[in-house]
């Protein structure tokens, strides 16, 4: 008799793809203009896998012959990722009208691209690993280029697909050098030899680096973040809003597992390269930011930066530095979404302006959305009392705990060298005269920012508790002896 | 004692004005009026409350009092902690007495965005009040960062023509300094386990990491106090930012620094406050004879009180750091007394400025004959700043120099010449404005104070006059706390062996002084 693998740990993943294939044919039959429908179907689907999610087993499973895993990490990452995409299909729904490119492909896209990155993050194998990781890939390469008589956007994707690939080639390539020495691709196992106290090869930390090397690129943090900005500007700005939150949060959550879980006693050995790419991260996208004129580039190097005090959790290698990121993305998550949420607002005249100038004088037309985003921008530049700065907060308590004390100053120098450019934008919002008046943006949209905005400041303050404990939980679950 | 929650509520009155606010549509103008009318009785209501802080609070008892607390981030061991003492509480008192008068100051003076102005102003008065009532380390700093953000778009949107840098300069100057006490905070919480500010005054900091904890608090409160040579925002601040964010900057915000550096400085870390007291007194020295040189050579008169805000906070951090009875409390008297005359002195400036829309001195002069009601208040302020007898200013000055005299008879001396200088500039700024012949025909045109006006000045000339007449009655409030402060200091110091064990030494606080001379 076949043996037929334990399902349920994976319901969510396989109710979403098929999810998926349904709002396919839904969309095929209803052929042009079934966009919203397709896209309503897919937050729905959106929604269910969450509560399939939520209401799931709790404890730690590994099925599919030990390719897959589930636990309170996982779990807590993946709401983030379903957060992520179901807000940014509201986001696109009216923006891909306005621009003329809406077709039904596009949220069914993104919904691979959840599998793909729910996949990603529950891994328990470097072959399971690479697999949803492209799953995720592919699906995103084809929404950069969702523009397709568009050159800008037909670059961005080709761009993204070239790096992607070497990147994938990085990981594969590491992943096999790390199979070569150790003799498995399982994180258990991997994780019960280099518990053993064996010795590790230099073959296992170059795989390791390489492994690195691959998932740095996905998550762009410095040096593999060249992509970004092109990627950032040429994509539509609805894919760029998707691009700067959910793939991060996957990424730096699989990131995370494969450094914790079977590389988790090698600390000494991948902690530099953590704590030099957090290093260079944060420089790099507080100081390359100050030029840029076009919002869309100055997110990118703004989601670099922020990728750089993740990582200080990360480089800290203990359960508080999990937590920290673990907070850092979800309060991230929701500062990029109302921030992209006002750029995709961003119209004159009935087209898209992209340039920082636009938003001269928000702050007279459209009071409201002036202040969400100066909420978003102060919070991103971590001033208190504002939740971005408790993201901040927990991972350089981390660092300092574990003893990063450099890694911790050079992070609030360059958090208060980023706060120019942040400030810059509420200069420009509430100082400057009015240049031309910008259009008013979408109910759904305007719900979109009101509630992340709400959710930073001061709603953050009423769920800190639970968003505190899930996230110890989600780390605690990795750091299971 | 109040069984009510009396400092949540002084804290977030504001705030909640400040919603009203936000609600309010309609005509432009009835926006307006509406918007600064909520704005005055918010905050008068909030005065009111805040009285009872003071009614309910025992002078004879120096630890912290009307203590709020309950669970927050537990598993961080944050909380939700307030409470106030001696040395706090007339802080609290003097933020929601500035308020309405910043309000009423703006009343016309505010003519575009008066809806935005009037919600900054209230949020201002959450974020300063929270700021000194907090007793968890964490809320703290959220307040202590959270007064940038109010006074950033106060200064950037209703400023004068180079508000842009000033409000840049302003805010990464502050933040830059917070940054470190941030860190710095995050390792006093590895040591203790604990953000509870009480247990950080308890607990033993070993010496090397006090040297270093010491420093990255100075610098947070030396650019908010300012201390020379990180006081360089200020003036660009002060020249830039509107009447009442001048009054609110000069009266409350540098009142932070003063403060921080007693409850963090002083009384967390006293082994480093006295290998570092040196230090302070000649940077203190230097900002009083540096910065009131440089007043003297203003022609711009926000300017010149601006940097005479400099001088006068340099006797505060001298005062703070002799570690004496007379210079605490001295410094706390001076700080009090510097909320309500620099406060008063830019009203004033406000007040020049609203009729002839210029701060130069030169195109002033010979008011006192059209503006005689003007210019007696405007003398009493002078007096004030300038410390004459019977004035707020004497008082801490006095004190402050007593204290500093028995710790280091040079201290003393070249403070006091900052006394000399003070007086120069107060008086040859009075001289120009109000002396001489009334003939430039814009100032001849100037009406004197109205009734608004009037009823701006009325309490801080009386505050003053009190302060400086009987200043007992505010200084009762904070004795026994300034006592038991420089006793457990000075019990740090005896269990450390940086000083004697004398037992006679340590009763009588001027003797403890000469043996930091030593």
């Amino acid at each position: 008799m076949l043996p037929v693998p334990n399902l349920t740990p994976a319901l969510p993943e396989i109710f979403l793809a098929c999810a998926a294939m349904a709002a396919l044919l839904a969309g095929v039959f209803r052929g042009e203009g079934g966009t919203r429908v397709v896209s309503w179907l897919s937050i729905g689907a959106l929604l269910v896998t969450g509560v399939l999610l939520v209401t799931g087993p709790t404890g730690r499973e590994v099925t599919f012959s030990g390719l897959f895993v589930n636990d309170s990490f996982a779990v807590f990452s993946k709401v983030l990722i379903l957060t992520a995409t179901a807000l940014s299909v509201i986001l696109s729904m009216r923006y891909l009208e306005q621009e003329q490119i809406s077709r039904f492909e596009y949220p069914v896209l993104m919904l691979l691209a959840t599998v793909g990155m729910m996949a990603m993050v529950s891994a328990n194998d470097l072959i399971s690993l690479y697999v949803g990781l492209e799953l995720q890939s592919l699906s995103l390469y084809v929404i950069a280029a969702f523009r397709r008589d568009f050159a800008k956007s037909s670059e961005a994707g080709l761009k993204y697909f070239v790096l992607g690939a070497l990147s994938s080639g990085l990981l594969l390539y590491g992943s096999s050098l790390v199979y070569g020495f150790a003799g498995s691709t399982n994180f258990d196992t991997l994780a019960t030899v280099f518990r053993a106290g064996e010795t590790p090869s230099l073959g296992v930390i170059i795989g390791i680096v390489f492994v690195a090397a691959g998932l740095a690129f996905k998550i762009s943090a410095v040096p593999f973040h060249m992509w970004t900005p092109d990627v950032y500007e040429g994509a539509p700005t609805s894919v760029t809003a998707f691009f700067a939150v959910a793939p991060k949060v996957a990424a730096i959550t699989l990131f995370i597992r494969v450094l914790v879980d079977p590389f988790g006693d090698l600390l000494p050995q991948w902690q530099q390269v953590i704590w030099f790419c957090s290093v260079a991260s944060m420089i790099l996208g507080a100081l390359a930011a100050i030029q840029q004129t076009n919002i869309k580039r100055l997110m990118a190097y703004s989601s670099i930066g922020n990728i750089g005090y993740a990582l200080v959790g990360l480089a800290a290698g203990t359960e508080d530095g999990v937590r920290g990121v673990l907070i850092y993305m979800a309060i991230y998550l929701a500062m990029n979404v109302g921030a992209f949420g006002i750029i995709l607002s961003m119209r004159q005249n009935g087209r898209m302006v992209e340039s920082m100038d636009d938003l001269k004088g928000l702050s007279r037309n459209h009071p409201a959305m002036a202040l969400a985003m100066a909420v978003f921008m102060f919070s991103m530049a971590g001033v208190p009392p504002l939740a971005g700065f408790f993201g901040k907060f927990y991972v350089f308590m981390a660092a300092v705990n574990a003893g990063l004390f450099a890694l911790a100053i050079i992070g609030v120098v360059t958090s208060v060298a980023s706060c120019y450019y942040y400030i810059r934008i509420v200069k420009l919002m509430y100082f400057d005269d009015v240049v031309e008046p910008l259009e008013k943006p979408g109910s759904a949209v305007a719900v979109v920012i009101g509630a992340t905005a709400l959710f930073i400041f001061p709603l953050f303050y009423v769920f800190a508790n639970p968003i505190l404990n899930s996230a110890a939980a989600a780390a605690a679950s990795l750091f299971r002896m | 004692m109040a069984d009510w929650p009396i400092l949540t509520l002084t804290t977030f009155l504001p705030i909640v004005g400040a919603l009203f606010i936000l609600v309010i549509r309609g005509e432009p103008d009835m926006v307006a009026r509406n918007a600064r009318a909520v704005a005055l009785w918010t905050s008068l209501i909030t005065f009111v409350i805040s009285l009872f802080i003071l009614f309910n609070f025992d002078p004879a008892n120096p630890g912290f009092q009307l203590v709020e607390e309950y669970a927050w981030i537990p598993s961080y061991n944050i909380s939700y902690l307030k409470g106030v003492d001696g040395v706090s509480v007339w802080f609290v008192l003097a933020s929601t007495f500035l308020t309405p008068i910043c309000v009423l100051s703006a009343w016309e003076s505010v003519q575009k965005r008066v809806k935005e102005f009037m919600i900054a102003l209230l949020v201002l008065e959450t974020m300063m009040v929270g700021m000194f009532t907090a007793l968890d380390f964490v809320l703290f700093y959220l307040f202590f960062e959270g007064v940038l953000l109010p006074m950033f778009l106060l200064i950037g949107v209703w400023g004068g023509p180079n508000r842009v840098y000033a409000a840049y300069k302003f805010f990464l100057y502050t933040f830059i300094g917070s940054v470190l006490m941030l860190l710095a905070i995050l390792t006093m919480y590895l040591a203790t386990g604990s953000m509870d500010m009480r247990v950080m005054i308890e607990h033993e900091f070993a010496r090397d990491m006090q040297v270093w904890l010491w420093v990255a608090f100075f610098i947070a409160f030396a650019v908010k106090t300012p201390i020379w040579p990180l006081h360089t925002w200020l003036p660009f601040a002060h020249v830039e930012a509107p009447t009442a964010g001048s009054v609110m900057l000069a009266g409350v915000m540098l009142k932070m620094g003063g403060y921080g550096l007693i409850r963090a400085n002083v009384q967390m870390l006293p082994e480093a406050t006295f290998i570092f007291a040196d230090f302070v007194f000649v940077l203190s020295v230097v900002a009083i004879i540096y910065t009131s040189l440089v007043a003297l050579a203003q022609s711009d008169m926000k300017k010149m009180i601006a940097y005479s805000s400099v001088a006068h906070m340099g006797y505060v951090s001298m005062g703070i750091f002799t570690m004496n009875q007379q210079g605490l409390d001295g410094a706390l008297f001076q700080m009090l007394s510097h909320t309500f005359v620099s406060a008063a002195l830019f009203l004033c400036i406000g007040v020049a400025y609203d009729r002839l829309h210029t701060r130069e001195i030169a195109r002033y002069g010979g008011m006192a004959i059209n503006m005689p009601r003007y210019a007696v208040v405007f003398a009493v302020f002078m007096f004030a700043s300038v410390g004459l007898p019977g004035t707020s200013g004497f008082v801490g000055e006095f004190l402050t120099m007593m204290g500093a005299f028995q710790v280091n008879t040079w201290v003393a001396f070249f403070a006091a010449t900052g006394l000399v200088l003070g007086a120069a500039y107060m008086l040859l700024l009075y001289r120009k404005l109000f002396f001489g012949k009334l003939d430039k025909p814009d100032v001849k045109a100037m009406t004197d104070l109205n009734w608004r006006e009037v009823t701006m000045f009325a309490p801080l000339v009386a505050i003053v006059l009190i302060m400086g007449i009987y200043p007992a009655s505010f200084k009762n409030v904070y004795d026994a706390t300034v006592a038991g402060i420089i006793a457990d200091h000075q019990e740090s110091l005896r269990a450390a062996g940086l000083i004697q064990a004398d037992p006679q030494v340590a009763v009588a606080p001027a003797d403890a002084g000469n043996a930091n001379e030593n």
